[in-house]
């Protein structure tokens, strides 16, 4: 069977295309589409990225179907420029005495 | 609630005024812009890019999510792609309710839960070169299912 995968972000640089249609077994699941492509990117770019089946996150256990609409997203990043480190999780609030 | 992927200038005040209503006594909002620099490197723009289905149905559960979890009244959620440039809205989040602390709860929650989840990307051109922003890592519940 087919699905189509879609690339995103710097995937989508490294594999110089916005898609590719690849054949899988019947039965295929995320997990083992997943190691499909384990050496064809950074290991630390494989090791961070979600994949979602037609547009919901999915877990590596899900099962694939022909026709499916799988998408390999790298860690997002939007909603505005990177953040320093929030220096929130920094503050200890001493009790009401302590030195 | 107004939920929305866009190409264009978000106005900011429009958004904001069309979210109020007599039952409200706050409405926060939350407007992400393009800063100048990333850990001192000059940054000259930023091009914005989205699986564009997916984002905005995450955007809509998001927002569904801050109602119910925050007992706030109405939420407007717009996000902009494209190139942007310092100085200029990527976000606004704008949260209306009748006090402000869940208001304030609520949009801060919102804009730290769509870093993490919402399927958008950002490449950022410095004056000496070009990268894509590391995102946050995934949530487990999400990487693994």
């Amino acid at each position: 069977m087919q699905v189509r995968v879609l690339y995103f972000g710097v995937l989508k640089e490294l594999f110089a295309c916005p898609s590719e249609d690849i054949e899988v077994e019947t039965g295929c699941s995320v997990g083992e589409l997943r190691k499909v492509f384990h050496g064809r990117m950074p290991e630390r770019a494989w090791k961070s990225m979600a994949i979602a089946v037609n547009q919901e996150y999915a877990g590596d256990e899900v099962l694939l179907h022909d026709g499916d609409e799988v998408a390999l997203l790298p860690p997002v990043s939007g909603g505005g420029p990177g953040d320093a480190p929030n220096p929130r999780e920094k503050i200890s609030l001493l009790p009401p005495g302590t030195v | 609630m107004q939920i929305a992927i866009v190409r264009e200038v978000i106005d900011a005040g429009s958004i904001t005024a069309a979210l109020k209503a007599g039952a409200d006594g706050a409405v926060c909002v939350f407007d992400g812009i393009v800063r100048d620099n990333t850990r001192g490197r000059r940054t000259l723009y930023l091009d914005y890019e989205a699986y564009e289905e997916m984002a905005l149905n995450q955007m809509r559960n998001l927002a569904e999510e801050a109602l119910a979890k925050f007992g706030v009244r109405d939420i407007a959620v717009v996000h902009r792609l494209g190139r942007l440039y310092v100085g200029e809205s990527s976000v606004l989040i704008a949260v209306a309710s009748a006090h402000r602390g869940a208001a304030f709860d609520a949009c801060r929650w919102l804009i730290d839960t769509l870093k993490k989840t919402v399927p958008i990307w950002k490449k950022e051109q410095f004056e000496d070169g070009a990268v894509w922003a590391d995102g946050e890592p995934f949530p487990e519940e999400i990487v693994r299912g």
